[in-house]
């Protein structure tokens, strides 16, 4: 049976999507642990020791994964929310919502590992390079998302709302992005990039792909999860989800 | 003629109607009716594109009017629940930019001549704010006597009115009707206009 | 012409009511004021600072005024009747926008020269940070009214906008007020003036479209 036989739109509505979403879980969640876990040993063991920065560095196999997650979701989240404005599509939007949380979680995880790098390495917790106030503002983008999201009562107009809202910021953050390093280069501040090694050893960019490899499975295995909730929640009157909660 | 088919329509996660259907020719009205809550303002506010239905679609003398958009617009006078009036203006100054925006500029003498038959002329030149609300109801309807739209869509446009207003705007109305003009209307009331030229929609 | 007939009507609005524009001015100085009351006074920080504060300060005003907006427009009706007007509504969002930016952002600008001599800014920096201010307030009005057509009539809508636009303001920010840091520093303000007016370009063709998306979403 080749790909293009399976009928995809019939899944694009939330009573066919809910129980597909369900069997797909497992799965996910599976391969997560089992990735992270392989990312974690290579990074923590295989992983050469950094003859100037130690042991410490070994943080940035999270620190780097979860910055690409976190900017990976935000463009996907400004996907779905495109097809909610343009096609109408209440899944789409759903799948939006449901990306945020995960994104900002990555983000923060990305800030709080970037932290506790910069310590060691320059005595701070936080210093004002590119990549860090950037990661930092893409923060702001997905507070300002979440927030918007929470509050108007109006399913619908949230979701739209938000729609705008995520495609303005996704049009912006190349632009934040080329600011920042703008504002940097002006200002001379810290211009050590924190994803740059001289030359990064064959294990270490591998840990990290793993990682973030793994971090992909677990945003997939916990968005599912999280599109199942709201799913249910607002279809929570409509005849099939009445009859899925009979029949349980 | 305006024609509606299959209309559905959503507000905070309850569907209101779905499956509505009527249509309407020059010369006619539509009377909507239904208790608080039915969705009478919401079918309003879809026939004049302030919120897009859920499903079905309006046409436009066999046009859709997603297609229309502005050559819709300027064929409607809508008249909604508010009067939709600025304080700080005063009323000759608020009813000229009402017929401003709605492409149809006024001269000074012609929206003196409305707020005159709606009698409410004395106050032209006073801040809207000091009007009460059935003056300001009146200044909104002044528009009524100006505006050359074909299609009405007014929202319990008696509301605030004594009886000697309700028969101008009844007569109004008919007039309008004679030539060639349509309207859609929700009110409580039972507009006296011939009945043959009444339909009656009433949503559950 | 209904476009020049929207605009005057905004400016008659305010010349009626027009405390709430003074207002804002007020908060620009003052806000102003409170920075070397924060970080003391010795000349040389004030200096350099400078730039920051007072764009930071019209950031910040910029983001007050913006409430007005669409929101007494919203209220009593005339939003809708705007909507529903033959004028397309980007037009319309236009010139909303150019009213507001005249009323609450031009003067912000010509404030600024004055409160950059507090500074002790040299003429040739007041000049830059004058003109990035011109070419930047636009651009504040622009993004601005997309956070306020989003938050149309939601509670905890001024803080709500603010959340959503001051990020969105960054970019405007660093460029405007790096031009005059890199002016100072001798490295000339080009750079930084250009890439505020490339801004305003960008704003000015898709705030509107972005504005009326939400009006529209906000109405329904």
């Amino acid at each position: 049976m080749s790909l293009l036989n399976i009928r995809w739109f019939k899944y694009s509505s939330p009573p066919a999507f809910y129980p597909l979403a369900g069997r797909m879980i497992p799965y996910f969640a599976v391969a997560a642990t089992l990735l992270i876990a392989a990312g974690l040993y290579l990074g923590f063991f295989e992983a050469p020791t950094d003859f100037q920065q130690g042991e410490a560095y070994r943080i940035i196999f999270i620190h780097v994964p979860a910055a690409w997650m976190s900017m990976f979701l935000y463009l996907l989240m400004a996907g779905y929310a495109a097809l909610a404005l343009g096609l109408n599509a209440r899944l789409s939007a759903m799948m939006a919502a449901s990306l945020a949380p995960t994104g900002a979680l990555f983000t923060l995880i990305a800030l709080l590992t970037g932290s506790f790098w910069g310590k060691p390495m320059w005595g701070a917790w936080w210093v004002w390079d590119a990549r860090l106030t950037s990661e930092l503002i893409l923060l702001f983008l997905y507070i300002g998302y979440l927030s918007l999201q929470s509050a108007i009562e109006d399913r619908r107009r949230a979701d739209r709302a938000s729609a705008v809202f995520a495609l303005v910021g996704v049009v912006n953050v190349p632009i934040i992005y080329f600011s920042v390093k703008w504002w940097n280069t002006l200002h001379q501040g810290a211009s050590i990039s924190l994803t740059k090694a001289p030359a990064m050893a064959h294990t270490m960019l591998l840990a990290m792909l793993v990682m973030a490899l793994g971090f992909w499975m677990y945003s997939i295995a916990v968005v599912l999860m999280r599109v199942r909730c709201v799913i249910a929640e607002r279809e929570r009157e409509a005849g099939w989800m009445r009859d899925r909660v009979e029949s349980d | 003629m305006l024609l509606a088919s299959d209309l559905a329509c959503e507000r905070g996660g309850r569907t209101l109607f779905s499956g509505l259907n009527f249509s309407l020719k020059r010369g006619s009205l539509l009377h909507v009716q239904g208790a608080n809550g039915s969705g009478k303002t919401s079918l309003l506010r879809l026939l004049c594109r302030l919120s897009t239905p859920v499903a079905g679609k309006i046409s436009w003398d066999g046009e859709d009017v997603r297609e229309l958009r502005e050559e819709y617009s300027a064929q409607i006078t809508y008249i909604g629940h508010q009067p939709a009036i600025k304080d700080e203006l005063n009323v000759l100054e608020n009813l000229q930019t009402a017929q401003m925006l709605a492409g149809q500029p006024v001269e000074r003498d012609q929206a003196l001549h409305a707020l005159g038959l709606l009698g409410i002329k004395k106050y032209a030149h006073l801040p809207a704010r000091v009007l009460s609300q059935g003056q300001k109801r009146r200044v909104a309807l002044a528009r009524l006597w100006l505006s050359s739209t074909p299609l009405w869509v007014l929202d319990e446009p008696f509301n605030a009115l004594d009886a000697e207003a309700t028969n101008l705007l009844q007569q109004r109305i008919e007039n309008h009707l004679d030539d060639g003009g349509m309207a859609v209307l929700t009110t409580h009331q039972t507009p006296s206009i011939a009945v043959h030229r009444v339909n009656l929609l009433v949503l559950a | 012409m209904m476009w020049l007939g929207l605009l005057r009507r905004e400016l008659l609005l305010v010349l009626r009511h027009g405390s709430d524009v003074t207002a804002v001015l007020f908060f620009f100085v003052i806000a102003v004021s409170l920075f070397p009351l924060g970080l003391g006074a010795e000349p040389n920080l004030l200096r350099q600072v400078a730039p920051g504060v007072v764009w930071v300060s019209a950031l910040l005003s910029a983001m007050l005024s913006l409430g007005r907006l669409f929101a007494a427009d919203h209220a009593d009706g005339t939003l809708e009747q705007i909507v529903l007007s033959p004028l397309p509504l980007v037009l319309s969002v236009a010139a909303k926008i150019l009213g507001h930016w005249l009323v609450s952002g031009l003067p912000l600008v010509l404030l600024a020269p004055l409160l950059g001599l507090q500074f002790d800014l040299p003429v040739h920096e007041l000049g830059i940070l004058t003109l990035s201010l011109l070419l930047g307030t636009p651009v504040l009005s622009l993004i601005g009214a997309i956070g306020a057509a989003l938050t149309l009539g939601v509670r905890g809508g001024g803080v709500l906008v603010a959340i959503l636009v001051l990020p969105l303001y960054i970019p405007v920010l660093i460029f405007g007020a790096g031009a005059v840091t890199s002016s100072a520093a001798g490295l000339g303000a080009q750079g930084g003036l250009s890439l505020v007016g490339a801004m305003l370009v960008l704003a000015a063709v898709f705030a509107p479209l972005a504005t009326a998306a939400a009006l529209r979403i906000a109405m329904e």
